[in-house]
Parts: structure tokens; C-alpha cells; sequence
């Protein structure tokens, strides 16, 4: 019962923190297009928030450069449990364009786990939806694990 | 021994009652909100589904905070705001409904000033016993925003009981009910009138301000200073903090109603309404004065919020040091003066 009506507040309710790691802002217009009066993802619960420690949802954009990866790390550790990592646009599922280039590390899943990879160069507002939409029945597989190693 | 069950009772319904109800009117202010954007909009039940996620999640203490005041700072903030909304509401529903019993000779006006402080102070605690600049920041932000806005509210009631010991001398003068009793409306020159709509003016400026909405949000400036004060809150801290936000906002805005509309069903059309001999004017008179809450919410918080940006900090100081309490000044030279033209 507990974890139905958990499963069901998770999925009305999510709140995303954003953060850049080195990405061309295009990614970024898209969230901010998605959260838009045309998308409207407020119409699901979710919103962006100001700091990791409010947040569910990491949206992580752009490939990871040096400077940025302790960064990445120190904000993912931020964000209390349960959680989960989006990762935006080509540069971070697969560094993209960047690819061997000396000041990125990327991409996103060398320094924190991901969950959910959505591609595109920018995606479009209706493919982060749908990475939305995958990231919840993540989120519910991982709570049914989490209910049988409790019982 | 009747009284101390009422003491005990009445918070606990007052604090059930006034959670369930300030959190709605976050979701209608969202709603609301929406339709503003020509979005649809998070559903009316949304701030539960947040608290309800909130509860669930894991509660972070930061390494370098004082763990005490960080973890005791929301407590006090959600027994205060309910304090506070006891002392506003129930003398206000004992005078509508006729009842006489402990808390209805209660409800003092400064009494309400300075408990109306003690959320904002519990944040500021908070703020600071986080150990993090930006809270850090944020916490000195809410500071400034109460100190400035102090000075407004207090002309307010000085104006408020002047005028009541003109009106009805003998009365207590700083009492609430007695404030509902005479409203300020009834009786008075254009001079007052114009004095009474400059005061709710300015009190309709204070709300945003005490409510630490949009443009008055500094202290909590999410893109700007990562969500200051409540920037390291998480889990159940900051779930308590949304209910006691919920709660002093519908406390704030019942004192904004009570001090300026304050009539009721009987008082507004002089019936009663007793179909089969049973009253339910008292359930009229909930109502209407829920309309009434909703209405000033709507008004003077999701609509100023929708159309305006963040002011700077130094502009609201500003703004309340001077504007606003001239604002009040002027209001209350006017109430004052009112008997004395109408005299002449």
C-alpha cells in the first residue's frame, strides 16, 4: 500500500534540477520549451527546481568537460535518494561531436550512473517527455526491487 | 477543565483544516497561474502529491549545519503559522457564529504582528544553521524583507485601533473582534474612505511580501540564489516547510480579509438562514469567507506574481520603508481626520 501511494506521488510529482556540463544551450532551450505553455510538462507535476537537494530528476546536458566532472559528481551526491539521471541531447549520451576531444571526459555514464539516455541534437520537447515517461517505469522497477529486498 | 480540551482541540482541527485548505489554495494559485500562461496546468491536488513525494524521500542533514536549529526550524515554523491562523480565525468564527467560549474574547492585533514573524525567524534560523552561502544569503534577504515590512503593518493597526477608540470607546481596541465588529467601511467620510482603500492597498502590497512570493522573493530565488533559505532542505524539512507556507498564507490573507471584510452572512443581509430549524448561517458564513479568501489570494498574489519580475532587494527595502508606509501615513492622517471634517 505504502509503496503503491509512493509510486503514485513519484509520478505526479517530479522535480528536475538541470545542470550543464558544457553543452551549445540548444539542449537547454528545449527543456525550458518543453516546460512551455505548448508542452506544458507542469500538467504532470513536473518543475524545475533551484538545488539538487529539492530535486528528483538530475537533467544533465552536454558532454562532461574537466573542469566540470567533480562538479557533476559532487551534485549528483547532492540529491537525496530516491533518484534518477536524465541525460539530455547527443554530447552527453555519446559526447558527440566532441568525441576524442582533449578537454571532455565524457560521456555523461564515465562519472555518474544514468538511467534514462535521450538522443537528438537538440531533442525534440516530445522526446524528453518521452524520457519522462521511460524515467517512471524506472523509477517503479526500481521500487519494486527495493519492496522485495525489503520483505 | 473545558478549556483545556479547547486548547488542545482547537489547533489540532485548525491545523488539519488550515493545512488541507492552504495547500488547495497553493494548487488553485498554480492553476490559476497557468491559465495566466494559457497553460493547462498541475492538477488542483498537486502541492499533496509534492508533500506526499517529499515525505518519501530521504531527509539530507548537511555535515557543516547546526543540526538542531536545521532540523527544529521547520517544526517551529509550522506551530507557529498554526498559532498564528488560530488566533486569526477562531475569535473571527466565534463572533460570526454567536458562540462565546475561551478563545473568542482572544485575537489581539499585535499579539498577530509578532506571531506572524516567528515563521519568517524560523526560516531565517533555518537559513542560517545550514551552513551554506546561499541559504546563508537568503536568510539575511528574509531579514531585510521583515524588518522593512513591519513598519506598514504596525501603522495598520495603530490606524485600526484609533479608529476604534473614536468608534466605540470602552471596547478593547486591539482586539481583532472587535475590529470585525466595526468594520472600517461603515460610517465613514469619503476622507476615510479614501484613507481605508490607500491601507488595504499597501496591506495588499505587505501580502506578496510576507508571503515571499513573486516580486518579493528574494529570499528564496530559485535561479538566482539556488532556492536560498530552503536550499538545503530536502525530504520531510521541506515538506513541513510547504504545509507551514500553506498555513501562513491562508492565515496572512484571513487577516487581510478579516481587517478590511469582515462582514458576514447576518451582518451583510440581516437574516438568518434556518431551513427546518436547523442554523447553517455559520456554514454560509464559511463559505463566503473562503470566497472572500480566495478572491484577495487571487488578486493580490497569483495575478501581481504572474505579471511582475523579482524586484531587487535594495528596491524592496525601498518600497516598504517609504512608499508604503507614506502610503499608510497618509491613510491614516485621513482616518483620523475624517470625524474632524465631517464635524466642520
Amino acid at each position: 500500500m505504502r509503496i503503491r501511494k509512493m509510486k503514485k506521488s513519484f509520478k505526479r510529482s517530479l522535480w528536475a534540477f538541470h545542470i550543464n556540463t558544457g553543452s551549445c544551450n540548444a539542449c537547454d532551450i528545449e527543456i525550458l520549451a518543453t516546460l512551455m505553455p505548448r508542452y506544458d510538462a507542469e500538467r504532470f507535476g513536473i518543475k524545475l527546481v533551484g538545488t539538487p537537494r529539492h530535486a528528483d530528476v538530475l537533467l544533465v546536458t552536454g558532454p562532461v568537460t574537466e573542469k566540470i566532472r567533480d562538479k557533476v559528481i559532487r551534485v549528483y551526491e547532492q540529491v537525496p535518494d530516491p533518484k534518477l539521471v536524465i541525460v539530455i541531447g547527443g554530447c552527453g549520451s555519446t559526447t558527440g561531436v566532441y568525441q576524442e576531444s582533449y578537454a571532455v571526459t565524457g560521456p555523461v555514464d564515465n562519472c555518474i550512473p544514468v538511467d534514462v539516455f535521450i538522443p537528438g541534437c537538440p531533442p525534440r520537447p516530445e522526446a524528453i517527455l518521452y524520457g519522462v515517461a521511460r524515467a517512471w517505469e524506472k523509477l517503479e522497477k526500481i521500487m519494486k526491487e527495493g519492496s522485495k529486498n525489503a520483505s | 477543565m473545558q478549556w483545556l480540551i479547547y486548547i488542545f482541540l482547537i489547533p489540532m482541527v485548525v491545523l488539519i483544516g488550515g493545512g488541507i485548505i492552504g495547500l488547495y489554495a497553493k494548487g488553485v494559485d498554480r492553476k490559476f497561474a497557468a491559465y495566466y500562461q494559457s497553460r493547462i496546468g498541475p492538477p488542483l491536488r498537486q502541492p499533496f502529491y509534492d508533500i506526499g513525494k517529499l515525505m518519501q524521500k530521504q531527509t539530507i542533514i548537511p555535515e557543516n549545519a547546526v543540526g538542531w536549529i536545521f532540523s527544529g526550524a521547520p517544526f517551529v515554523a509550522l506551530a507557529s503559522s498554526v498559532i498564528l491562523l488560530v488566533y486569526i480565525l477562531v475569535p473571527y468564527f466565534a463572533w460570526i457564529g454567536d458562540f462565546n467560549f475561551f478563545f473568542s474574547k482572544s485575537g489581539d492585533i499585535i499579539l498577530i504582528l509578532y506571531l506572524l514573524m516567528i515563521p519568517s525567524i524560523a526560516l531565517v534560523a533555518g537559513g542560517f544553521a545550514s551552513g551554506s552561502p546561499y541559504a546563508t544569503l537568503g536568510a539575511q534577504r528574509e531579514m531585510v524583507i521583515l524588518m522593512s515590512t513591519e513598519l506598514p503593518l504596525a501603522v495598520t493597526a495603530v490606524t485600526f485601533a484609533w479608529r476604534l477608540s473614536h468608534v466605540a470607546p470602552g471596547a478593547s481596541h486591539f482586539s481583532l473582534v472587535t475590529m470585525s465588529f466595526h468594520p472600517l467601511w461603515s460610517g465613514m467620510g469619503p476622507f476615510g474612505i479614501l484613507g481605508g482603500m490607500l491601507l488595504a492597498l499597501s496591506i495588499a502590497v505587505v501580502i506578496p511580501a510576507e508571503l515571499a512570493k513573486i516580486p518579493f522573493d528574494q529570499a528564496e530565488a530559485e535561479t538566482e540564489i539556488a532556492e536560498g533559505l530552503l536550499a538545503e532542505y530536502s525530504g520531510k524539512y521541506l515538506a513541513f516547510y510547504q504545509i507551514a507556507d500553506g498555513v501562513k498564507s491562508l492565515a496572512v490573507i484571513s487577516l487581510a480579509v478579516i481587517l478590511f471584510f469582515p462582514n458576514g452572512f447576518v451582518q451583510m443581509t440581516g437574516y438568518r438562514i434556518a431551513p427546518a430549524g436547523y442554523d447553517i448561517t455559520l456554514l454560509l458564513d464559511v463559505v463566503i469567507f473562503m470566497v472572500k479568501v480566495f478572491l484577495v489570494y487571487f488578486v493580490s498574489v497569483t495575478t501581481v506574481r504572474i505579471a511582475m519580475a523579482r524586484l531587487k532587494i535594495s528596491q524592496v527595502a525601498k518600497l516598504f520603508l517609504v512608499t508604503i508606509t507614506v502610503m499608510c501615513l497618509a491613510g491614516y492622517v485621513l482616518i483620523t481626520l475624517d470625524p474632524v471634517i465631517r464635524t466642520l
